[in-house]
């Protein structure tokens, strides 16, 4: 790249009138939709899409145009080409890093997480004293504990499945205790009518009716959980995975790499969410969240 | 006595003291098989239990730390060190802590900005509300290496670019909440103040802004513990030079277990008082709004 070469304003000017042109469709289409309200459910689609795309315009023009140092902030079109190129470092990183730790960690911390508040579910006592210290622990940096892990459980994924353990465990437990909760005495009594059991009761109200909590967490968890082994991985890994990948490649300035990185785990976080929240439609299809329509 | 016995308090100081139980038992547990090889080491056969549960308990560089060598080590570095040292608790807490506010300021002002915006213009709220959601599942915690020394190639070093990882982090519980916040009131009370010739101004800042403040504290809440979080991991790129997430790196570099979970007890104690500082506005606030809580 030529550094310190004069601004473009052509690429400059383009990049603005693109932007304000985007902008006025996407101020028409939303006028549009009180004509036609079929557009609506278009609208809800294509409006972000837009705009997301006037972004990644804006962003390459303005990189071009003013000439940005691509050390600095390489455009779209440059870390594109760099995924396409390395696809095989960036599918080992994904599987050591998405594959082996996100996933392990999320299923033990949610599903332990899940059991512990269906345990504690029947003692007034433990929930009195866990819930608050629940809340807690919620607030803190559990990111912090990442190098005490690295050094129980070694550099390979086991450590950075750990973090990830103990950063969901709490959002579960929780949010599973105050789903539980969440059946009224009317619903209970109904049940008790019935005859049914602890178990029956369990099964057929209190865990449906607990379903927005625990996906709630569930969504909650996913993003934490992919943030958390990133994270562990700054303290050790071995020569593999997208936390070290990172670190590593910012110190060798290979920028583009670095972005190509962030943008599949930006697509595997939003993918993680978008299937958690396609499940929960499916399951908790009754709440009125969901029946409204719009999510 | 009931009633202590069914307080929340004593379920939570069981639990507590329950914890501290199972902690200075995994504490002998994993740091028995060095204790064994030091004695072996050493020559040493005759040793007794309680011997060898007191050396276990006092290694220098133990798997696991027994609490009270973390609260002396505490006590050690926040009160018998001068603030100024590099060895102090207090300082490398005081330069995390400042991050974290600048970074909470900017980004709840800026949180509330982009609400406003959402909430008055459409095609904003159409635009721009599946990008804020979208921005949050980038894992910024794992650019935020990249952010620093990008900012740093440009002459920007220090605070501010921990301070913007922490920003990013903080907006968006609180767009998130003030968005809510500013379409709460119902139309009922629009139509009022259009009956009075309200100027959309007037309407701001008589209506919406006074019942957007109860969503605004909660927000507020999540965004400060965040904002830390973002803080701590924006330090450990910078080199480990200082703060509480310089401490962790440098700790785990050398082993110092015990300097880790310093650190980490001070993150801890600080993520609290953040939270519960944020909550006694809010108490004095709402207060002061005349509003129940």
């Amino acid at each position: 790249m030529n550094y310190g070469a004069a601004t473009n304003w052509t690429i400059v000017f383009f990049t603005f009138v693109f932007w304000l042109a985007a902008w006025f469709l996407n101020s028409w289409l939303v006028k549009q939709e009180e004509k036609t309200p079929n557009l609506r459910q278009f609208n809800s689609i294509a409006v972000p899409i837009i705009f997301g795309i006037t972004l990644l315009v804006v962003w390459e023009g303005l990189v071009r145009g003013f000439n940005v140092p691509t050390v600095l902030l390489p455009p779209p079109s440059m870390i594109w080409e760099r995924i396409i190129n390395s696809t095989d470092i960036l599918w080992l990183d994904f599987k050591q890093t998405f594959l082996k730790a996100v996933l392990i960690g999320y299923a033990l911390g949610c599903g332990s997480g899940f059991l512990v508040a269906i345990a504690i579910d029947r003692s007034p006592f433990l929930q009195r004293g866990l819930l608050p210290l629940g809340n807690f622990v919620s607030a803190l940096p559990i990111v912090g504990v990442a190098p005490i892990m690295v050094m129980w459980f070694g550099f390979d994924w086991p450590s950075k499945a750990a973090v990830v353990i103990i950063m969901t465990f709490f959002p579960m437990l929780v949010n599973t205790v105050s789903g539980l909760a969440a059946s009224n005495n009317m619903e209970r009594d109904l049940m008790r009518t019935y005859a049914s059991s602890y178990w029956q009761t369990l099964f057929k109200l209190r865990l449906p009716a607990a379903g927005p909590f625990i996906f709630n967490a569930l969504k909650i968890n996913s993003t934490l959980a992919l943030i958390g082994a990133i994270v562990a991985e700054f303290f050790g890994t071995p020569i593999y995975g997208m936390g070290f990948r990172i670190s590593t490649e910012v110190g060798r300035m290979n920028v583009d790499m670095v972005w190509a990185e962030i943008a599949m785990a930006a697509v595997a976080g939003s993918l993680f969410y978008g299937v958690i929240a396609l499940i929960e439609r499916k399951v908790t299809f009754w709440h009125p969240s969901i029946r409204g329509g719009r999510n | 006595m009931r009633a202590i016995f069914q307080s929340k308090i004593f379920a939570i100081l069981t639990i507590l003291l329950t914890l501290l139980v199972i902690w200075y038992a995994m504490a002998v547990k994993l740091n028995t098989p060095w204790q064994l090889g030091v004695y072996e080491r050493a020559g040493t056969t005759a040793w007794t239990t309680s011997q060898f549960i007191n050396d276990t308990l006092n290694q220098k560089r133990p798997v696991l730390p027994s609490a009270h060598q973390v609260f002396s080590e505490m006590y050690v570095t926040i009160f018998q060190k001068p603030i100024t040292s590099k060895r102090s608790l207090v300082y490398h807490s005081w330069i995390t802590l400042s991050a974290t506010l600048l970074g909470f300021a900017i980004g709840t002002l800026f949180g509330i900005l982009i609400a406003i915006g959402i909430t008055n213009n459409k095609a904003l709220d159409r635009s721009l509300m599946p990008w804020v959601i979208a921005s949050q599942t980038i894992p910024i915690l794992a650019i935020a290496p990249m952010i620093i020394v990008v900012l740093n190639a440009i002459g920007l070093s220090g605070l501010l670019p921990k301070a913007l990882i922490s920003t990013y982090l903080s907006f968006f519980p609180i767009v998130v909440g003030m968005v809510k916040g500013f379409r709460s009131p119902k139309n009922i009370q629009l139509d009022l103040m259009q009956t009075y010739f309200a100027s959309p101004m007037q309407i701001f800042f008589k209506l919406r802004w006074p019942s957007a403040l109860p969503y605004l504290f909660p927000s507020m809440k999540i965004a400060i513990a965040i904002a830390l979080v973002g803080a701590i991991v924006g330090e450990l790129p910078t080199g480990a030079v200082a703060g509480l997430g310089a401490r962790l790196l440098s700790g785990s570099y050398y082993g110092q277990t015990v300097q880790i979970w310093s650190a980490l007890f001070m993150a801890a104690i600080l993520a609290a008082s953040l939270v519960m500082i944020v909550g006694l506005i809010e108490k004095r606030v709402t207060k002061n709004m005349g509003l129940t809580t």
